[in-house]
């Protein structure tokens, strides 16, 4: 099920520039979402239509809490930033399929690009298996590691070099000689589209969590397809919904 | 007082005024999650063309002020899936369905026509106004003697009422209404979407990859309002008013100007329940202000001197 709530917010904090941790006090969301999947989050200002897209970092099933960690892009995040604790929000979801969580793997990559980390917490918590987490950052501001850390063994890639291997997450995984037999990864299109070759060269199972602007966010307007291998269940093309039969696809289903 | 939100198109009966507007609401089955869809007095399904069309390649769609931009590009499954598929699923809703067609030829449109003429369908929407796509759709909607050429051959082929829906991106929609008419259409539906575009000033690109998109949301609402009023003087067929509407107060505007129904699209991602919403707000308006029936305020709006 989908629902549409007013979520009051719990908590607010800035955890590096621009991004910020935000937890939301929900009724039915909470108990329903699973790692991986998103909520649509719609603005204050009428001004501003459509809901942004933001992935789900933890679920608080206990007391109904979803955790969003999200980075300015723009005038509606920007808003959101500046909501305080006891402000609302008019949220929709859990929205999106998820990331699969019944495969069996003794050991896994759980691999996060800059804002494509965050989603990357609760499936650390909720994943069996050993679990090596990457992550790249841009800088030393190295959001959700404490978090992470309790999920798994953590790496870390920085562009600039300033904390863990200066490089990328593949950087990090090589110079670690760190192997596992699937990839679970979210993060910027290049880097997704580097773990896609690098899993199949590997012969690693491979799960990716894709990224596109978003109108409706349940599959109805088409907005944010991506490329397929197999014809989609929807219009019979090549098209999948990233909202709806994503956002994690199968990394050889899908075009990138 | 009863109080009677129907209304007629074409013979058809609609149990309100509200519907959804093509293209928004896919065939109802996303929406279907949040409420019945029998609140609705009709369903309009996304563009359907004799065979499946892959669509545009991606960014589809861009924000801008109180509105957005798209250029989705009829991507659709084709009829003989849309028959098999969507057409059981939405009868199981008291509603009515009315299917939007699109073609890129004459003969396009009369085969997805004749296709559903045994259908279980209410009524047939001509989308002859998509900006986003190079052939057909809006090469018919922008001049006068093809859209009554268009509406013509269609109505040889259709046998339910047809709906021709009609472009904002023309010099005189009244013209363009005559033109359907004359051409045979028994209901017209506007606005479809006004040409756009937007640029990404920082990476110096255009934001939609197909470069323009069709512009809707509450930005383009006063063009619509004044579109269907002129429309609505000019001919005498019944018309479904859209263009921008959030709410009832949006649509009994359009409905003051002279349209008998309303469809909400873009409104429609901004809050899933909108459609919905609106249909009961124009009952609480009728209730407020002791109107018995819906059809007396059809084109009732006035002066104020």
């Amino acid at each position: 099920m989908k629902y549409r709530e007013t979520a009051v917010i719990t908590e607010q904090k800035k955890i590096a520039t621009d991004i910020y941790g935000m937890w939301l006090q929900t009724k039915e969301i909470a108990r329903e979402a699973v790692p991986g999947q998103f909520l649509s989050v719609y603005s204050r200002d009428a001004s501003r239509m459509l809901p942004r897209p933001i992935s789900i970092c933890e679920i608080d099933k206990g007391q109904g809490r979803i955790r969003l960690v999200y980075r300015i892009a723009g005038r509606g995040t920007a808003e959101f930033a500046a909501c305080r604790p006891g402000d609302t929000l008019e949220i929709v979801g859990p929205l999106g399929n998820g990331f699969p969580l019944d495969k069996g793997y003794e050991k896994v990559f759980l691999i996060g690009g800059g804002i494509g980390i965050p989603p990357m917490v609760e499936l650390s918590r909720q994943l069996t298996g050993e679990k090596l987490i990457v992550a790249g950052y841009r800088n030393s501001e190295l959001f959700l590691k404490e978090e992470l850390e309790q999920g798994g063994r953590m790496y870390i890639a920085t562009e600039d070099g300033s904390a863990g291997i200066k490089g990328n997450v593949l950087n990090a995984i090589e110079e670690n000689g760190l192997k596992a037999e699937a990839v679970f990864a979210c993060g910027p299109t290049p880097m997704l589209r580097a773990l896609k070759t690098y899993a199949a060269e590997q012969g690693m199972d491979c799960y990716l969590s894709l990224e596109e602007r978003m109108a409706c966010g349940v599959g109805a307007c088409l907005a944010c397809v991506c490329k397929s291998m197999d014809v989609d269940s929807h219009t019979h093309v090549k098209n999948k919904r990233i909202c709806k039969d994503g956002p994690v696809f199968v990394a050889e289903e899908i075009e990138l | 007082m009863e109080y009677r939100t129907s209304v007629n198109l074409a013979g058809v009966e609609l149990k309100n005024p509200v519907m959804t507007a093509s293209g928004t609401f896919g065939s109802g089955a996303e929406y279907s999650e949040f409420y019945d869809l029998s609140a609705l007095g009709a369903v309009v399904t996304k563009g359907v063309a004799n065979i499946p069309w892959p669509g545009n390649p991606t960014p589809r769609i861009a924000e801008t002020a109180s509105g957005m931009l798209n250029a989705i590009g009829l991507q659709n499954p084709g009829i003989d899936v849309f028959i098999e598929r969507d057409i059981p699923f939405l009868r199981q809703f008291d509603t009515k369905i009315i299917v939007n067609v699109c073609g890129k030829t004459v003969s396009d449109y009369c085969e997805v026509v004749e296709k559903l003429s045994d259908q279980p369908v209410d009524l047939l929407e001509i989308n002859v106004s998509c900006p986003n796509v190079k052939e057909g759709g809006i090469a018919f909607g922008q001049k006068p003697e093809a859209l009554e050429e268009v509406t013509r051959e269609v109505k040889k082929h259709a046998k339910q009422p047809v709906i021709m829906k009609l472009s904002p991106n023309v010099t005189s929609i009244g013209e363009m209404a005559r033109a359907a008419e004359a051409g045979g259409a028994d209901v017209l539906s506007l606005i479809n979407t006004l040409t756009g575009m937007k640029i990404d000033i920082h990476k110096r690109a255009f934001v939609l990859a197909n470069r323009t998109g069709g512009l809707s949301g509450p930005a383009v609402k006063p063009v619509a309002v004044r579109m269907v009023y002129e429309a609505a003087q000019a001919v005498s067929l019944p018309i479904i008013g859209m263009g921008g509407i959030q709410n009832s107060e949006d649509a009994l505007e359009f409905i003051l100007a002279g349209a008998t129904a309303v469809s909400v699209g873009t409104a429609n991602f901004a809050n899933p329940y909108a459609a919905k919403e609106t249909a009961e707000g124009i009952r609480a308006y009728m209730e407020r202000y002791k109107i018995e029936k819906v059809r007396d305020l059809i084109g009732a709006v006035g002066c104020i001197c």
